[in-house]
C-alpha cells in the first residue's frame, strides 16, 4: 500500500512563503493498494494537484469524504475525472438522516458558490451515504464510523492483506474522556485506529491553543501523541496543521512533542508530497 | 471491552457536566451511565455501583406508582422509552440504595444516532417538592 499526501492543511488553505514544506493545500491524500486500485481520501484544495496526475482514461476513482466542512470538499469541483466523460467517480461520504449527501454536495456545487450544477459533470457520479459500516473497494476493506467533531464526521479504517491505514483528520477524542478516565470504551475513534501502522491524525493546535478551542472539533499535538500511544499504533502523522502555524513554528511544536517523553511508535509529521510505503 | 458509539460517549460527557440527573441506559436497557445529580436521588455513587443489567437497576431502585404499587419492569418510563422508541413522562416514587423515598418526575428519551441507528435512552429526572 502506498500513501501520499496531497493537503496536509486544516481549515483554509495556507499558502505562501511561511508555509512551503509542511504545504498550505487542505486534506487530501491518495492511497493505493497492491493492485493499483485508486482511493482519494477528503477532497480538500490538493484534490487538485493529485487530479492533474491521473490518465484521461481512468475508469474509476473511489473518493472518501470525512465530513462536508468546506476546507474538505473545497477542490471537489476542480478534480479532473469529474470532467471525464464515463469515468466512475464514487463518493462515500457521512449519512444523514435528513439530506442526501446529493443533496448537501449540490450546496457547494452550484451557484452561486460554483458554476456547474453536480448534475451537469461529464463523469458518472455515484453516491454513497455510510455511517457505521464495512465495504469494500478492490483489494481494500474499509471501516466507517462517525468520530467526534462538529456536523457529522467519519473516520476510516483501510486494510489490505498487507497493512492498515487509519484516517482521522478532524477529530477531539478529548472531548468525550478528557474529565473522565481515558479508556478504550469511552473514547472517540479507538475501534478504527486500534493497532494500526499509520495513523493520520489530526493535530491543529498547541496545547496552550486548544484550552480555548476546547469542543471545535480537533486535537491539541499532546492529544493526538495520547491518541496514538493509547491504540497502539505503529506510525502516526500529525496532520490538519492550523492555517496559522508556519513552517517553523511546527517544526518547534513537534520537536518539543518529542522532547516530553519518548513514544513507543515513529512519527512524521505531515508535509505535502510525502509518501509512505507500507507492508 | 469495546468502543461506545459516539453518541453515547457525547451523551455521557454532557451529563456529567450538568446537574440534572441524568441515567443512561443502551438499547438492551444496561445502565451505562449515571451522573452525580442522579447519584443523590438512587443513593449511591455511580463508581460503586458501576454499570448494571437492565434486570439488575430495575430491581435494585424500587419504583412505585402513587398507590404505593410497585412498577413492572414493563410498566417503567425508561424501558417503554426504549421497547416503544419513544418519549415517556410520568411521576413516581422511588427507593434508591440509601433507602430513602422520593417522589420524583421523569422524561424519557430513546436515543438516535446519526442514520437513525437506534443507541439507546437517556432518563431525565428530578426530585419533586412536596
Amino acid at each position: 500500500m502506498r500513501v501520499t499526501l496531497w493537503g496536509t492543511r486544516g481549515s483554509i488553505p495556507a499558502p505562501g512563503p511561511e508555509t512551503n514544506r509542511y504545504g498550505g493545500n487542505t486534506s487530501c491524500v491518495e492511497i493505493r493498494g497492491p493492485n493499483d486500485t485508486l482511493l482519494v481520501l477528503d477532497a480538500g484544495s490538493g484534490i487538485r494537484r493529485l487530479g492533474a496526475t491521473l490518465p484521461s482514461s481512468l475508469q474509476r476513482v473511489d473518493l472518501l469524504l470525512t465530513h462536508l466542512h468546506l476546507d474538505h470538499i473545497q477542490g471537489l469541483g476542480f478534480f479532473a475525472p469529474l470532467r471525464v466523460h464515463g469515468c466512475e467517480v464514487h463518493i462515500w461520504g457521512p449519512a444523514s438522516a435528513t439530506y442526501s449527501l446529493r443533496e448537501r454536495l449540490s450546496r457547494y456545487l452550484s451557484p452561486p458558490l460554483f458554476p456547474v450544477f453536480i448534475r451537469d459533470l461529464k463523469s458518472t457520479l455515484i453516491l454513497h451515504p455510510v455511517a457505521v459500516d464495512e465495504f469494500e473497494i478492490g483489494e481494500f476493506k474499509i471501516s466507517s464510523a462517525p468520530v467526534i467533531h462538529y456536523d457529522p464526521t467519519l473516520g476510516f479504517r483501510i486494510t489490505t492483506t498487507d497493512a492498515t491505514v487509519t484516517y482521522l483528520p478532524d477529530h477531539e477524542p478529548a472531548l468525550g474522556s478528557g474529565d473522565l478516565e481515558m479508556s478504550e470504551e469511552w473514547t472517540s475513534g479507538y475501534s478504527l485506529a486500534e493497532g494500526a501502522d499509520l495513523l493520520i491524525h489530526d493535530a491543529q493546535y498547541t496545547k496552550e491553543e486548544y484550552q480555548d478551542r476546547v469542543g471545535w472539533g480537533h486535537s491539541s499535538i499532546p492529544d493526538a501523541y495520547n491518541f496514538a500511544t493509547m491504540t497502539d499504533v505503529k506510525h502516526l502523522v500529525p496532520f490538519h496543521h492550523d492555517p496559522g502555524h508556519s513552517d517553523s513554528d511546527l517544526d518547534r511544536f513537534f520537536g518539543q512533542q518529542l522532547r516530553t517523553r519518548k513514544y513507543p511508535f515513529l512519527v512524521t509529521p505531515g508535509a505535502e508530497g510525502m509518501t509512505f510505503d507500507l507492508g | 471491552m469495546s468502543q461506545q458509539e459516539i453518541e453515547i460517549i457525547l451523551t455521557r460527557h454532557w451529563a456529567s457536566h450538568l446537574s440534572t440527573p441524568i441515567f443512561i441506559v443502551d438499547p438492551q436497557g444496561d445502565l451505562l451511565y449515571y451522573n452525580e445529580g442522579a447519584e443523590y436521588i438512587l443513593g449511591r455513587r455511580f463508581s460503586e455501583t458501576g454499570k448494571m443489567g437492565a434486570d439488575e437497576w430495575a430491581v435494585a431502585f424500587k419504583m412505585s406508582d402513587d398507590n404505593n404499587v410497585r412498577l413492572k419492569r414493563e410498566e417503567l418510563p425508561l424501558t417503554i422509552a426504549l421497547t416503544e422508541c419513544r418519549p415517556v413522562h410520568r411521576t413516581l416514587w422511588l427507593v434508591g440504595l440509601d433507602k430513602v423515598r422520593r417522589h420524583i418526575s421523569t422524561t424519557c428519551v430513546p436515543l438516535i444516532g446519526q442514520a437513525d441507528r437506534f443507541l439507546g435512552a437517556v432518563a431525565l429526572f428530578w426530585e419533586m417538592e412536596e
